[in-house]
C-alpha cells in the first residue's frame, strides 16, 4: 500500500478481524443487540460511529497535551456528545423515519464503550493522523459485525434485506412462503442478536486458535 | 450374525479414523459396549448412562402411546367423525384403532425427525471434536415429540432441534455440561420463533390448521377450534372438560403432556428406580399449590372481580393447576433432569419449590404465555448452580461455627 505505511495500515486492518472491538474485546454489545434487527439501521449506526470515532479521535489527539488528566473524561464526553448531537440532528433532518427506529440509540453512542476506550487507550497518546486511522479502523470493525448480524437477523426474521422482500411475500404466499416457510420471530428479538454474535465469535476463534483465552 | 457382525467389522475397519465415533455410536446404541476394563479394582455399578437414559424413555413410552390415541381422538371429535367418551377411562370411543392410526401417522414423523436431526448433529460434533458419541440425546429426542403440538411443521421442528442441540448443549461441551435443558431449549425456540404454531386454538388438533387455510382459500367448511384449557381460562371462557377428563388426559394439548395419570405412573417409576428426584417433584407440587392457594385467596377476598382479565386463571381451583397444561409433565420429566437441576438435597427443595411457584405465577399473570412451566424450569436451570453454591457455603459456615465452638 503506497498511501499508508505498513504500521498505519495495521491500525485499520487489525480491528477488522483479530482485534475486533465486538468479538474480541466484547465492547459496544448493547447497541449491537438493540439495533441490528434491520440491515438499514445497522448500516446507519455503523456510519454514525465511523464519523464520531474518526473525528473524535482526531480532536482528542490534537488536545492531548493541553487536557489536564484529572478532567480528561469530562472533556472526552463533551467531544463525543457534540459529535453525536451533530449525527442526531442530521438524521432527524434527512432520515426522519430511520432516526425514529434508532431512537435513543443514536444518543447512546455517547456511552458506547468503544469510543471512550479508543480515546483513552489511543488518542491520548498518539498523533492526529494515527488516531484518525485507529478511529476509522475500530469503527469499521464495529460496523462489520453490526452489518453481518443485521444481515442474518433481517433475512431470517423478516425475510427482507434493506426492507426489500427477498424470500417472497408472506401474506400473498409467494416464493419460499408458498412451500410453507415462515419468518423466525425469535430472530427479531435481542436475545437472538446475542446468540448470532456468539456464533461469530465461535467461528472466528475456531479459525484462529491464537485468539482463544485460557 | 448379520447386522451385528457387519457393524463390528465396519467398526474395526474405521478404527482410529475420523469416522470411528459414528460407527462406535451406532454399535453401542444397538448392542452393549464391548470395551470393559479387565484388571485393577473398580467400582461396579449396574447403571451406566445408557441404562439411565433408557429407564427415563421407558417411563415416557405410555405418554407417547396415549398421545397417539389422543391426537386421533381430538381430531375425530373436532371434525365430527367421532363421539365423546361415554364410559370413563376404558372407553371404546378413545381406544380405537382408527384414533391410533391418525395419531401415529402424525406423531411418528415428529419422533423420527427429532431423533434423526438430533443424533446426526451429535455424531457430527463427535467426529469434529474427536470424542465418543454420548447418549445424552436419547432422552431429549423422546421428550421433544411429547412437548410439541401435533400439527407442528416438521421443518420447524428440525430447525429447532438443530438450534437446541448446538446452542443449548454442544457449545457448552456436550452431554453433562449443559446449563439449560436441551428439550426445553428446543421448545422455547419454537415458542418464540413460530408463536402461531405453538399457541392458539388450532395447532392442538390434527388437521385444524389445514382446514383453516382451506376456509381462507374460499372453501365452504366449518372452522375447527380445539382450545386448550389454559387458553380458554386465559380468556375468561368456560371450560367444557370435567376434572376426570383432565386427570385421564382426554383434552387437547401438546402430544404427551395431557394425561396426568400416566405422567404420575411414569414419575413413580422414576422415583422407584431412583433416577428422578422425588424431592424436586414433591417440592414443585407444593410450590404450585401454594401459589394457587394465594391466587384463590385473592379471589375469595374480593380484591379482583370477574371483569379482571386475570379472573379466569386466578379463580381456578388451586389443585386444578396440577392437572392442566404441561405442569405435571414438566415437573416429572424436565425439572428432574439431573444435569440441569440442583445437585444438593437442600438445593433440590428450593429449586423445585420455585419451579412450581413461578410456573403458576407466569401462567396467571402472562396470558400470552399460558405455559409457564417451560419458562419457570429454564429460569431455575440458570439459577440451579447459584442455589447449590449458597447451600454448600451455608454448610461450610455451620461447620466453621461448630469448629470454633469446639476449639474455643
Amino acid at each position: 500500500m503506497g498511501l499508508l505505511s505498513k504500521k498505519d495500515a495495521q491500525l485499520i486492518t487489525d480491528p477488522l478481524a483479530d482485534n475486533n472491538p465486538i468479538t474480541i474485546q466484547v465492547l459496544g454489545i448493547c447497541s449491537a443487540l438493540a439495533i441490528t434487527a434491520e440491515l438499514k439501521a445497522s448500516l446507519v449506526m455503523a456510519i454514525s460511529v465511523i464519523f464520531v470515532l474518526g473525528i473524535g479521535n482526531v480532536v482528542i489527539s490534537l488536545m492531548r497535551n493541553i487536557i489536564p488528566s484529572k478532567i480528561r473524561i469530562i472533556v472526552q464526553l463533551i467531544v463525543v456528545a457534540a459529535l453525536v448531537i451533530i449525527v442526531d440532528l442530521v438524521l432527524k433532518a434527512f432520515a426522519y423515519e430511520l432516526s425514529k427506529t434508532l431512537s435513543v440509540f443514536v444518543g447512546l453512542i455517547i456511552t458506547n464503550c468503544i469510543i471512550m476506550g479508543r480515546f483513552e487507550a489511543f488518542a491520548l497518546g498518539n498523533g492526529p493522523w494515527k488516531s484518525f486511522l485507529d478511529g476509522i479502523g475500530n469503527a469499521l470493525g464495529y460496523g462489520v459485525i453490526l452489518i453481518i448480524v443485521g444481515f442474518f437477523r433481517e433475512l431470517f426474521g423478516s425475510g427482507t434485506l434493506f426492507g426489500i422482500p427477498v424470500l417472497g411475500d408472506p401474506i400473498a404466499k409467494t416464493g419460499l412462503y408458498a412451500i410453507g416457510y415462515e419468518n423466525n420471530g425469535f430472530m427479531i428479538m435481542p436475545p437472538m442478536a446475542l446468540i448470532v454474535v456468539g456464533i461469530i465469535i465461535w467461528i472466528q476463534r475456531t479459525k484462529n486458535k491464537a485468539l482463544i483465552e485460557d | 450374525m448379520g447386522l451385528k457382525s457387519n457393524l463390528h467389522n465396519l467398526k474395526e475397519k474405521y478404527k482410529g479414523t475420523k469416522m470411528a465415533p459414528a460407527f462406535n455410536a451406532i454399535h453401542t446404541f444397538l448392542y452393549l459396549p464391548n470395551e470393559t476394563t479387565h484388571n485393577g479394582t473398580h467400582i461396579k455399578a449396574a447403571d451406566d448412562l445408557k441404562r439411565t437414559m433408557n429407564t427415563v424413555i421407558m417411563a415416557m413410552i405410555p405418554c407417547l402411546i396415549f398421545g397417539m390415541f389422543n391426537a386421533g381422538y381430538q381430531h375425530n371429535i373436532a371434525f365430527g367423525t367421532g363421539s365423546a367418551i361415554s364410559e370413563g377411562l376404558f372407553s371404546s370411543e378413545f381406544w380405537s384403532l382408527d384414533n391410533l392410526i391418525i395419531g401415529a401417522w402424525k406423531i411418528l414423523p415428529i419422533l423420527i425427525v427429532s431423533y434423526g436431526v438430533g443424533l446426526a448433529i451429535e455424531i457430527l460434533f463427535a467426529i469434529i471434536k474427536k470424542h465418543e458419541v454420548e447418549e445424552g440425546y436419547l432422552v431429549t429426542g423422546m421428550l421433544v415429540p411429547l412437548i410439541v403440538p401435533v400439527d407442528i411443521p416438521l421443518w420447524m421442528l428440525a430447525v429447532a432441534v438443530a438450534f437446541g442441540v448446538v446452542i443449548g448443549k454442544e457449545v457448552f461441551g456436550g452431554t453433562g455440561m449443559n446449563i439449560l435443558n436441551p428439550a426445553l431449549t428446543i421448545r422455547a425456540f419454537l415458542f418464540f420463533a413460530y408463536p402461531t404454531w405453538m399457541s392458539g386454538d388450532k395447532v392442538w388438533v390434527e388437521g385444524a390448521v389445514k382446514q383453516d387455510q382451506l376456509i381462507a382459500a374460499g372453501e365452504n367448511l366449518d372452522a375447527i377450534s380445539g382450545e386448550t384449557i389454559l387458553g380458554s381460562l386465559a380468556q375468561n371462557k368456560e371450560v367444557g372438560y370435567s376434572v376426570m377428563d383432565m386427570f385421564f388426559g382426554f383434552i387437547p394439548g401438546s402430544v404427551g403432556e395431557t394425561s396426568t395419570l400416566l405422567i404420575l405412573l411414569g414419575g413413580l417409576f422414576l422415583i422407584f428406580t431412583k433416577i428422578g428426584s422425588w424431592r424436586i417433584m414433591l417440592s414443585s407440587v407444593i410450590g404450585a399449590l401454594v401459589m394457587g392457594l394465594i391466587f384463590n385467596g385473592v379471589v375469595s377476598s374480593g380484591w379482583i372481580t370477574e371483569t379482571s382479565k386475570f379472573y379466569g386463571l386466578m379463580s381456578t381451583e388451586f389443585w386444578h393447576h396440577l392437572l392442566i397444561g404441561g405442569f405435571a409433565f414438566g415437573t416429572v420429566f424436565m425439572a428432574t433432569d439431573p444435569v440441569t437441576a440442583s445437585q444438593t438435597n437442600k438445593g433440590k427443595w428450593i429449586y423445585g419449590f420455585l419451579i412450581g411457584f413461578i410456573s403458576i405465577l407466569i401462567r396467571v399473570f402472562n396470558p400470552a404465555y399460558p405455559e409457564g412451566v417451560m419458562l419457570a424450569i429454564l429460569l431455575m436451570n440458570v439459577f440451579a448452580p447459584t442455589i447449590d453454591h449458597y447451600v454448600v457455603q451455608g454448610n461450610v459456615k455451620q461447620r466453621m461455627k461448630r469448629l470454633k465452638a469446639k476449639t474455643a
